[in-house]
């Protein structure tokens, strides 16, 4: 079949589920800066979502096309390296218009990648996972408190920072991208959507850095007072 | 010994191919499987011939020495093509572009094969469209066409300055076309190097498979030869490193008659020698003798003096300036015919007028044009051109005059071909500049890359068949003939030569000498027969180049007038023009080997016999 | 007026596909810097050749910047740097400084095997071309060139896809040895035509699953501007 089999069908694959993943981190997005004014209103919004078939549903979806968007990266990557050949320029004068980040999509990829695994360990397994399996604890009902818990360590809050900028990178060259394999693009719109696109990974990955720096900021302060 | 029989079908000039076409012999459906033709050269020529008889069901082998059919010298031709569309309405017709073509061959060219040229220029263009060649067009979606010299008619079509490139990579996806549905084999990185004769008939080939260095044998029921011009024999030319006369030497050398070959046209506006170590001439487009004046200074001092390198161009005051074509031809001006401008360049410079360090340039200058249209108009017509000659010269037209003078550019005699396209020998065809129909003793612009094409897609597919037609009896060629093994000996034999000199000089050291010393056998080539060995095809060439220079001397001597692009100055006119001797000299020069390459060919005539066009005088003064 | 310059030319000498291949080096001495680099080139063969050394084996042709065959990777940039991103044969020596070290590398990419030295096989894009890159029509069956009206705008644009020299210089530049650009744009300048949309979706499978055959990379999109050179 094309899709799997031609290299614009792999690309189109990459495309698409890139796209879904970013209308996740929207969404995820939007739900986080929730709690930066209404701990209540997260509440909320995790309970609603909790362990409920719908959102279940949802979490695997959202791992498949994870899972599709990593196995295809590995498999595009290994193509190309093959591709190269096995003998490397002496030299190598790259000029200077070309995008940093898409050369090192795999390298801002993988990163992404770790940065998830922490962030499944922190949150997710106590939150939801916790939820499924039974083990009720405070964190599944209190999220919003979890948050501050875990920013205050100020580990984790660094390396989440490490993580969202690497997403960001990820983000800029990913959604022009993405739109352009699909076609979406010319010589007007080329230049428009990458401007678009930078807008938006940097309103995104703001949304979420401003969670994580309130919650570390306000554990710095609150230490003091309470 | 062969005859010379141009085999010109009857009746008048205007229905002479329609009346061959109706009355030839056709090969089957059936029968064309059983066929094979090799053809040597995946130019114009040669790619529109494979890919028109791979349709037709013939099998063919087509060979080339660069890494794909699409690199073939046509690529670089810049200009447009002719064809008789009449797209202008400003009054073209078949018989104006026949005419015109007679003409500005100086009365030395074939009528009937110039006639069938111009009959089948319209259809070229119209495969051309069909095949997705991108040519210019109007607002309204029409063909777009320029004027080019020696026409008062508009009916050259161009893709912007890359004409030849968009045409050759046209009839190149064709053959690629028949290549994936199997009908033409595809040999790249193989040089020709003899033709194969069995009982008198042209049976195969012998070329050299320039990756591995092996001599290999191709055997086929006709051998087509589309390899191009000599212009390389000059060593400094506009024609590719690779352009060579190989083939039509070794065709000559078994038997084919070479005609004309000191017919060679010298393009006028080419970037000037700059140093010993240049390996070839880039060619300025034609077109910029619409906007530019070509000039030497009027006084010797000043030449002397931009000789020196003291002064520049735009120092010299305008009333000192000669602007010599305006003045010795007033009606055309810097527009005269390609041959009478490099002439009278030469002349200039020959008298000491000539601006540059080696006294070998003349100026083509754009300030009076920038100054009556603007520099932006100017930039928007040559842009492209300007850039490119600042690029080699470091010199900016815009500020500074350009230099130019004349090359060697292409050359119109060649392989003698008889109305079928077929040489003196028997299944041996000739077709592109290869050949030497239908130029006479000089080409007119746009006009190379017409007949190219009109030879492989419409002339040569069906006059082919005409000699196949007797083939079909004939069984599949075994390459195992003693007479494969003695031509591949002799091409062995060759090669050994050349290693066995042990000298010190390299190939280009003694090609840049040819036409100045004798050939001492002072000859090195370094490495190996096995495997790439670049040195090794160059030596070959080298000494086809060496023949090919005896025979231009041999052809231009005999020839005791002045015609086109061949000039004696001892057969000119007071005012310094060509003086043709039509009672005399009314024939092809066909120059016949004689079995070895010291002894002088013995000249053969073919006489030119015009039925329409009455001989006359080229003017372009009034 | 030309200057003189020195410099030092580090080539690539290869035997064949499974060579290893190594660098040489060589000095030059008073090259006239209104030399081209393939003129560089021929006097540094006729020097190795008087030394007795094998020469340097690269592919070239027309000069002019039209043919495609030259493929040189000069100091990091296929074709070498020029303003208007030209061809090798259009690169004079008066880009480079004296005591210049110049590095020479073939196209290097899994789909281009290396003969010798610098010459490199590219029929991979003949194989593509073969693949689909036409339009099926007979020899002399066109209808008149004129039948068909194609909007100015429409045939210069598919004249600049046309343009394309094939060279491989893109694939040479592409970190991935993609050979996109080649196959794109000779998909469009079909599709942007009446006379090839016909087959156009037909085309642009077959001329992909050809690339994808035979080995190239996937595009990454970066609009590497090194598609080689055009007048």
């Amino acid at each position: 079949m094309w899709l799997t089999n031609s290299s614009i069908g792999r690309k189109v694959i990459m495309s698409v589920s890139g796209i879904a993943l970013i209308l996740f981190l929207t969404f995820h997005g939007c739900m986080n800066v929730v709690a930066l004014f209404s701990a209540e209103g997260y509440n909320m919004i995790c309970e609603m979502l909790g362990a409920n078939w719908y959102a279940v549903a949802a979490t695997l979806g959202l791992a498949a096309l994870v899972v599709l968007h990593f196995v295809y990266a590995v498999v595009l990557t290994l193509q190309n390296k093959k591709a190269r050949g096995t003998s490397a320029y002496a030299v190598t004068d790259r000029p200077a218009k070309v995008e940093w980040a898409s050369q090192n999509m795999f390298v801002l990829g993988v990163i992404v990648i770790l940065g998830m695994l922490l962030h499944l360990y922190n949150f997710w397994y106590n939150m939801m996972f916790a939820e499924l399996v039974g083990t009720e604890t405070m964190y599944a009902t209190d999220g919003a408190y979890w948050i501050g818990a875990t920013f205050a360590n100020p580990v984790y809050s660094v390396l989440y920072l490490v993580w969202l900028a690497a997403l960001w990178f990820h983000l800029t060259h990913g959604f022009w991208s993405a739109l352009q394999t699909l076609g979406w693009s010319g010589k007007l719109w080329f230049s428009r959507w990458k401007c678009i696109g930078n807008a938006y990974a940097t309103v995104l990955i703001l949304m979420f850095a401003a969670v994580v720096v309130c919650f570390w900021a306000r554990s710095l302060c609150c230490g003091a007072c309470c | 010994m062969a005859t010379l029989n141009s085999r010109i079908p009857e009746g008048p000039v205007a229905e002479k191919w329609t009346n061959y076409k109706a009355h030839q012999k056709l090969v089957n459906p059936k029968n064309k499987r059983k066929l094979d033709v090799i053809i040597v050269g995946t130019g114009l020529a040669g790619a529109s011939a494979a890919a028109s008889l791979g349709e037709m069901g013939f099998k063919v082998k087509n060979f080339c020495i660069q890494d794909s059919p699409r690199r073939a010298h046509s690529i670089a031709a810049q200009g447009g093509i002719n064809a008789a569309k009449n797209y202008q309405n400003d009054g073209d017709s078949v018989y104006r572009l026949f005419y015109d073509t007679v003409k500005g061959g100086d009365y030395r060219a074939r009528e009937a094969n110039v006639y069938r040229l111009a009959e089948v220029s319209a259809n070229i263009i119209d495969q051309c469209v069909a095949q997705g060649v991108p040519f210019a067009r109007e607002y309204g979606g029409m063909l777009a066409n320029r004027s080019f010299g020696g026409a008062q008619v508009s009916r050259t079509f161009y893709a912007k300055g890359q004409t030849g490139q968009q045409l050759l990579l046209g009839a190149y996806s064709s053959l690629m076309c028949q290549v994936n549905a199997g009908t033409v084999e595809l040999y790249t990185r193989y040089e020709m190097l003899d033709v194969v004769i069995v009982d008198g008939r042209a049976r195969g080939i012998i070329a050299r498979n320039l990756v591995t260095g092996k001599i290999e044998r191709f055997a086929a029921h006709a051998v087509v030869i589309g390899t191009g011009g000599y212009g390389n024999t000059y060593f400094l030319s506009t024609n590719a490193m690779g352009c060579n006369c190989s083939a039509a030497i070794a065709c000559y050398r078994k038997g084919a008659f070479f005609a004309n070959p000191s017919y060679v046209q010298i393009h006028p506006t080419c970037i000037p020698v700059h140093g010993d170590k240049q390996s070839k001439l880039t060619l300025m487009s034609e077109s910029l003798r619409n906007d530019g004046r070509i000039w030497v200074p009027k006084k010797l001092e000043d030449a002397k003096r931009l000789q020196k390198g003291e002064i520049q161009g735009k120092d010299i005051p305008e009333e000192d300036r000669d602007y010599y074509l305006e003045r010795r031809y007033p009606a055309f001006g810097n527009l005269v015919p390609r041959d009478v401008a490099s002439r009278a360049a030469k002349e200039r410079c020959d008298k000491g007028y000539g601006v540059n360090n080696t006294g070998l340039a003349v100026f083509l200058d754009f300030s009076q044009a920038i100054e009556d249209f603007g520099r932006k108009e100017i930039e928007a017509r040559y842009g492209n051109l300007f850039d490119m000659y600042e690029e080699i010269t470091d010199e900016s037209p815009y500020e500074t005059p350009m230099q130019i003078f004349p090359a060697v550019h292409y050359t119109m005699g060649g392989i003698w071909v008889d109305y079928e396209l077929m040489t003196t020998v028997k299944g041996l065809f000739a077709i592109g500049e290869c050949n030497f129909s239908d130029h006479g003793a000089n080409r007119l612009g746009a006009s190379a890359l017409m007949q190219g094409l009109a030879d492989g897609y419409f002339v040569l597919p069906y006059t082919i068949q005409n000699y196949l037609a007797d083939q079909i009896t004939v069984p599949r060629f075994s390459t195992d003939l003693p007479e494969f093994a003695e031509a591949e000996k002799g091409v062995k034999d060759r090669i050994d030569r050349l290693f066995a000199i042990k000298g010190k000089r390299s190939v280009d050291s003694i090609h840049k000498e040819l036409g100045h010393i004798m050939w001492e056998h002072n000859l090195f080539v370094p490495g190996t027969t096995e495997g790439v060995n670049v040195e090794l095809e160059k030596a070959l060439r080298l000494e086809d180049f060496l023949l090919m220079g005896q025979l231009i001397a041999n052809d231009a001597l005999h020839r005791e007038e002045s015609c086109g692009g061949h000039f004696r100055e001892e057969h000119q006119t007071e005012e310094g023009e060509a003086k043709r001797d039509d009672e005399n000299f009314f024939y092809v020069g066909c120059w016949e080997y004689q079995g070895a390459d010291d002894k002088k060919p013995v000249l053969h005539k073919e006489p030119l016999e015009y039925e329409i066009i009455k001989v006359q005088t080229r003017n372009y003064k009034s | 007026m030309a200057k003189n310059i020195s410099f030092t030319v580090k080539y690539w000498k290869q035997n064949g596909p499974k060579d290893a291949g190594h660098f040489e080096e060589k000095q030059m001495s008073n090259i006239p810097d209104d030399t081209s680099f393939l003129e560089m080139l021929d006097i540094l063969n006729e020097e190795l050749i008087n030394e007795g050394k094998e020469p340097f084996t690269f592919d070239h042709d027309c000069r002019e910047g039209i043919c495609g065959m030259c493929s040189l990777y000069i100091n990091g940039t296929p074709h070498g740097k020029t303003e208007r991103g030209a061809t090798t044969c259009q690169l004079y020596m008066r880009r480079f400084n004296d005591g210049d070290v110049i590095t020479v590398e073939p196209w290097r990419s899994a789909a281009f095997p290396v003969i010798k030295d610098c010459m490199v096989d590219r029929s991979a894009f003949d194989k593509i071309q073969a693949a689909g890159g036409y339009t099926t029509i007979r020899t002399g069956q066109a209808q008149d060139a004129n039948a068909i009206l194609i909007p100015k705008a429409d045939a210069d644009e598919a004249m600049d896809c046309a343009t394309c020299i094939g060279c491989g210089a893109c694939v040479a530049a592409c970190k991935n040895g993609s050979a996109m650009l080649f196959v794109s744009s000779k998909v469009s300048q079909f599709a942007l035509l009446p006379q090839g949309r016909v087959e156009a979706a037909k085309r642009a499978k077959a001329m992909v699953a050809k690339m994808d055959e035979l080995g190239f990379g996937n595009c990454c999109l970066n609009r590497i501007s090194q598609t080689g050179a055009v007048h």
